[in-house]
C-alpha cells in the first residue's frame, strides 16, 4: 500500500476541506468567471468580430503583447544577472537587496504608477538625464515596458535562485579541471540548467504584466491607438456602459493569454524534464 | 569565486544599477514626494476627512476579505497536501486562476454579474439591493483578486512538511480538531503568518479590479489607492504621495515580515 494511500484513511477532514474547497472555489472564483464567457455567448460572432478587429483594439493587442513580452525579455536578463549576483557573491547590505527585490509583489499597483511615472517624466530625478540624451519615457510606449519591468522584477529572480543553490559546485568543478573555461563552462554547464527556471519565470512576468493595469496607467501617455493597453481599453468600454464590447475585447484577451501560457509552461515542463532525465 | 575579481564588482554594479533605477529611485521618490511640504502637511493629507473615509473602507475591506481567504487556504491547503485525489492538479490550477486575470478583468465580471445590466442586475434592482458601485463589490473583487494568496503559500509548506506527526496524534487518539490545533496549526504558523500578511497588503492595495466596481464617490466608495488615484489626478501630488506613503509603509512592513519569517526557517 501507498503511504498516499494509508495518509487517506488515517487523517481526517477530507470531505470538509474538499467540500469547502470546491463551494467556496465556485462562489468566489468560478460562477464570477464564467460570466465572461457566459455574455460572450450572447453576442453573435459578427459583433464580436467587429469590435475586435476595430483598430483601436488591434493596437492595444499589439501594445499589450509587445511591451509585456519586452518587459518580461528584461526582466529575465537582469533577473539571472542578480539571481547570479544574490547567490554567488557577498558584499555589504546583499540581505537587504535579497529582502527588497520582492517589493513589486507587495506595493499596490497605483503607488509604484505614481512613483514611475514621477521619477521618469521630463523633470524627474532618472526622467531628465534621459531626456537630456533625448529619450523621453514617461507617457510613452516605453513608458508601459518601464511599468511592467517593475511589476515582473521579482519573477525570475525567484525562480532561478533556487536552482543556483542546488547547483553542485563539483560540477563546475569537474568541468574547470577537465580544461573548460569560464565562459565553456557558463555556456556548457550552467545555462542549460539555468534556463528552465528562467523560462518559468519569464512566463510568470510576461503573464502578470499582461493583465498589469495600476502601474502602467500613470506612466502610459493612453493614447489611443499609441500608448494604450487592453486592460484600460476594457475599462474605457465599461465606463461608456459598452459592456458587449467589454466582454468581447476580454474574452480574446484572456483565451489569448491562456493559451500562451500555456505553451510556454509546457515548453519549460518539456525541457525541465529532458535536463532532468 | 572563479570569477576574476573586476568581473565580479562589474556584475554587481550592473545588477545594482538596474535595481536602483527601477526599486530604489521608486521608493526614494514616494517618501520624497510625501514630505516635500513638511510632515504638518503631510499629517494633514492623511487625517483629512476624505482620507481618513478611505481608510475605514480600506480597512473594511480587508477585514473581509482577509479571515474568508485564511479559511479557503487553509481547507485547500489540508485537501491538497493530505489526500490523494482525481483532478488534485486541476483544482490547483483553479487556485491559481484569479492570479492569471488581470484585474480591470476580475473588476468586471462583478459588472457582468451584478450590474444593472448583469445577470443579477434586473433581480436585485427589485429588492434595491446595491452591489456594484457600491461597498460590497468592492469587498467582493477585493475577494476574488487575493483569493489564492493564503492556499499557495500554505500548499509548498504543508507539502515539504509531511503528515506523519499528524497521522501519530491521530492513531494515539487524539480527534481532528485537536489535531489540527495543536499539531498541524504551529508546524504552518510561520507561513500562516506570511500568508496573511500579504493577502493582506494585497487586499488594501489591490487598485485595478476595485477601481471597476467602485463608484468613486469621494469619502464613500473611495479604498485608499483609489484616493490616491484622484489626488493625483487633481495634480495635488504631495497629498497623493501622502496617502501613497502610507500604502508603502505597509508593503515594507509586509517584506520585513516575510524577511523575519525566511530567518526563522532558515534557524
Amino acid at each position: 500500500m501507498t503511504t498516499e494511500a494509508r495518509t487517506r484513511g488515517v487523517l481526517p477532514g477530507f470531505g470538509l476541506s474538499l467540500g469547502f474547497t470546491l463551494f467556496y472555489l465556485g462562489l468566489v472564483i468560478l460562477i464570477p468567471l464564467s460570466t465572461v464567457f457566459l455574455k460572450t455567448a450572447s453576442l453573435s460572432p459578427a459583433e464580436i468580430w467587429a469590435k475586435v478587429s476595430a483598430p483601436r483594439t488591434l493596437a492595444a493587442f499589439r501594445l499589450s503583447f509587445g511591451a509585456s513580452l519586452a518587459a518580461a525579455a528584461i526582466n529575465t536578463v537582469f533577473g539571472v544577472l542578480l539571481a547570479w549576483v544574490l547567490e554567488r557573491y557577498r558584499f555589504p547590505g546583499r540581505r537587504l537587496v535579497d529582502g527588497i527585490v520582492d517589493l513589486p509583489f507587495a506595493l499596490p499597483t497605483a503607488v509604484a504608477g505614481i512613483a514611475l511615472a514621477t521619477v521618469y517624466s521630463g523633470k524627474g530625478w532618472v526622467g531628465r538625464y534621459l531626456e537630456l540624451a533625448g529619450i523621453h519615457v514617461a507617457y510613452t510606449r516605453i513608458g508601459v515596458v518601464v511599468a511592467l519591468t517593475f511589476v515582473g522584477l521579482p519573477f525570475v529572480v525567484r525562480t532561478v535562485q533556487p536552482v543556483l543553490r542546488q547547483l553542485e559546485p563539483e560540477t563546475e568543478e569537474a568541468a574547470a579541471s577537465l580544461g573548460a573555461g569560464r565562459p565553456t563552462i557558463l555556456g556548457r554547464v550552467l545555462l542549460p540548467e539555468l534556463l528552465p527556471a528562467a523560462l518559468t519565470g519569464f512566463a510568470l512576468a510576461f503573464a502578470r504584466a499582461l493583465g498589469e493595469y495600476g502601474s502602467v496607467i500613470f506612466i502610459a501617455g493612453n493614447l489611443p491607438l499609441k500608448s494604450e493597453i487592453t486592460p484600460l481599453l476594457i475599462m474605457i468600454q465599461l465606463e461608456q456602459f459598452d459592456y458587449a464590447g467589454a466582454t468581447a475585447i476580454a474574452a480574446v484577451f484572456l483565451v489569448a493569454s491562456f493559451s500562451l501560457l500555456l505553451t510556454i509552461n509546457l515548453l519549460s515542463r518539456r525541457r525541465h524534464r529532458r535536463y532532468r532525465g | 569565486m572563479n570569477e576574476p575579481r573586476w568581473v565580479r564588482w562589474l556584475l554587481i554594479a550592473i545588477a545594482m544599477t538596474f535595481l536602483l533605477l527601477f526599486l530604489f529611485v521608486p521608493l526614494a521618490v514616494v517618501f520624497s514626494k510625501a514630505f516635500e511640504k513638511g510632515a504638518a502637511a503631510w499629517l494633514a493629507a492623511i487625517s483629512e476627512p476624505d482620507a481618513r473615509a478611505a481608510v475605514r473602507l480600506t480597512l473594511y475591506a480587508a477585514a473581509f476579505a482577509v479571515p474568508l481567504n485564511v479559511v479557503f487556504g487553509i481547507a485547500a491547503a489540508w485537501a491538497v497536501t493530505k489526500f490523494q485525489f482525481r483532478g488534485k492538479n486541476l483544482l490547483v490550477t483553479l487556485i491559481d486562476l484569479p492570479f492569471s486575470v488581470s484585474p480591470v478583468i476580475s473588476g468586471m465580471l462583478f459588472v457582468l454579474l451584478f450590474g444593472a445590466q448583469g445577470f443579477l442586475g434586473p433581480w436585485l434592482q427589485a429588492h434595491d439591493i446595491k452591489i456594484v458601485f457600491a461597498v460590497p463589490g468592492i469587498i467582493l473583487a477585493t475577494i476574488f483578486v487575493t483569493a489564492p494568496l493564503v492556499a499557495r503559500e500554505l500548499i509548498p509548506t504543508m507539502e515539504a512538511q509531511g503528515s506523519e506527526e499528524e497521522e501519530a496524534a491521530i492513531t494515539l487518539g487524539a480527534s481532528g480538531w485537536q489535531t489540527f490545533r495543536r499539531v498541524s496549526l504551529p508546524k504552518i504558523r510561520w507561513g500562516l503568518v506570511y500568508g496573511i500578511v500579504l493577502c493582506n497588503a494585497r487586499a488594501m492595495g489591490e487598485f485595478g479590479a476595485v477601481s471597476v466596481v467602485s463608484g468613486h464617490i469621494r469619502g464613500q466608495t473611495t479604498t485608499l489607492p483609489l484616493h490616491v488615484e484622484i489626488l493625483y489626478n487633481e495634480y495635488q501630488f504631495s497629498a497623493a504621495f501622502a496617502v501613497a506613503s502610507l500604502l508603502t509603509l505597509l508593503a515594507l512592513v509586509t517584506l520585513a515580515v516575510q524577511g523575519w519569517v525566511e530567518w526563522r526557517a532558515e534557524r
